[in-house]
């Protein structure tokens, strides 16, 4: 049992690993359409993972309305929200959902007046939080956190008309503080992050990192 | 008292919502058509979430957990039109019911396979199935990614570090820049190496990749906050044109 387990997942993730690995060195239509297969199969899995998300969403709120906890009454419309969705979603403009997407439909609608300005509102408080939290935190207390403080205000000022009013030279500084030091830190970072990604694949193909599997047996 | 302030808020701000709401729709201002409603809809929805400012209150709640579950229906449904129909579905169900000589595409039977085990999470004796799928997966990714992440975020990312400063022809501010390009990205990489003590040389180095990662810090603030405020002045430009009409 411990074969089917711990084993073959091992054999699997190695054997995947490597072939897909090969697979970008050999320029033949055999490796393309593998690429093809299984980057599609990979797409078919996602969507079924989906599945285990909204489940593990309506199992919370379903918890929280049959216990009656402090607030449960909201979840009522989690559920009111994600039904509605998904009855306008499936009834596809009269068309059902073994059809292609139609256009226009009360799905779209749902999506155009409810997701859409209830997204981009969350989003845009977060302007508030960060302005207040700026204020309480940031102080220019050391040389570093000043140098900071100055790259902020500066790119802040050069997106902006009222930058260009208090001097022209302000938005040619942060652009060019985005495209010299800020380029050149990103690239430090992202070739570390690349490295470390590199070595954990490794890892994983090798079995030598298998926290995926998960605890247990 | 302070409940009973609160609760007086709420509803004096629903009332005025909707005494504005039959106002705009009275004079005309806003049509009486589903687009109407879906603008008095997402109104209402931008004027919950704000109402967080003040401070946390049902109207937020309620817009949030709205937000929550539309998003979830949502996700559902493109997952399925845009994923499982046409990968799936179509290939490998349809052909069974279509009079059309289309056979059905059988290897398409172990994706689904392996997606049924991930489901099997929620079962206690099969849970154990679903490291299969998760193998898959994991594996497919690492060997997928090792290749082109040498090829695009480190090779591509060395070659213009490494750039010539002076070729001819080229700006001396442009030939500092490329160097400092490059000091920036070697300092900032010593700064990241842990295993060596930051000591002498190595210190110095390491300290202005710190000033390198300070400026790039405060940029990605900046950027970041302009962000969140373009998405602000589209709100409130929402608000003031489609709602309520004030701005032209």
């Amino acid at each position: 049992m411990n074969f089917l387990k711990r084993t073959i997942p091992l054999i699997i993730a190695f054997t995947m690993g490597v072939l897909m690995t090969l697979q970008y060195y050999i320029p033949h239509k055999l490796s393309q359409d593998l690429l093809e297969v299984v980057t599609r199969w990979d797409r078919i899995i996602a969507g079924f993972a989906v599945f285990i998300g909204a489940y593990s969403l309506f199992h919370l709120h379903w918890t929280r309305i049959k216990r009656k906890v402090e607030g449960w009454g909201y979840s009522v419309f989690v559920y009111f929200g994600a039904i509605i969705t998904l009855i306008f979603g499936l009834i596809n403009g009269g068309k059902f959902f073994w059809n292609d997407k139609q256009e226009g439909t009360m799905f779209d609608w749902l999506y155009y007046y409810i997701q859409v300005p209830a997204g981009a509102t969350i989003f845009s408080i977060l302007a508030f939080f960060i302005a207040s939290a700026a204020y309480r935190t940031f102080r220019a207390r050391t040389r570093e956190s000043t140098v900071l403080l100055i790259a902020a205000v500066i790119v802040m000022l050069g997106r902006v008309p009222v930058g260009n009013y208090i001097s022209l030279y302000i938005p040619a500084i942060a652009d060019w503080i985005m495209a010299v030091p800020n380029l050149a830190a990103k690239r430090g970072i992202l070739l570390g992050v690349s490295l470390g990604a590199v070595a954990t694949s490794i890892k994983i193909i090798f079995g030598i990192e298998r926290s995926y599997l998960g605890g247990g047996e | 008292m302070r409940k009973d302030t609160d609760f007086f808020i709420l509803v004096f701000s629903v009332g005025l919502f909707v005494c504005t709401n039959i106002f705009l729709m009275a004079s005309g201002k806003l049509p009486i058509s589903f687009n109407g409603f879906g603008i008095v809809l997402g109104a209402g929805l931008t004027l919950a979430i704000y109402s967080f400012l003040y401070k946390d209150n049902p109207a937020f709640k309620i817009a949030e957990n709205l937000y929550v579950g539309v998003s979830l229906g949502y996700t559902i449904i493109i997952v399925w039109f845009n994923f499982l129909k046409p990968d799936l579905y179509d290939p490998l169900i349809v052909p069974f019911f279509s009079e059309a000589a289309k056979t059905p595409q059988y290897t398409l039977l172990v994706p689904s396979l392996l997606g049924i085990f991930m489901l099997l999470r929620f079962s206690r004796n099969l849970a154990w199935l679903s490291r299969w799928t998760f193998a898959f997966v994991v594996g497919l990714g690492a060997g997928i990614s090792i290749p082109r992440v040498i090829s695009a975020f480190i090779l591509e990312q060395i070659k213009p570090s490494l750039r010539p400063a002076f070729t001819g022809g080229e700006t001396i501010l442009s030939s500092i820049d490329t160097l400092l390009i490059l000091l920036g990205v070697t300092s900032v990489l010593i700064y990241f190496i842990f295993s060596l003590e930051h000591k002498g040389t190595i210190g110095k180095v390491s300290k202005v990749g710190i000033w390198f990662l300070m400026i790039s810090f405060g940029a990605s603030f900046g950027y970041t906050v302009m962000a969140r405020v373009s998405l602000l002045i589209g709100r409130v430009q929402f608000l003031l044109k489609d709602w309520l009409g004030i701005l032209q």
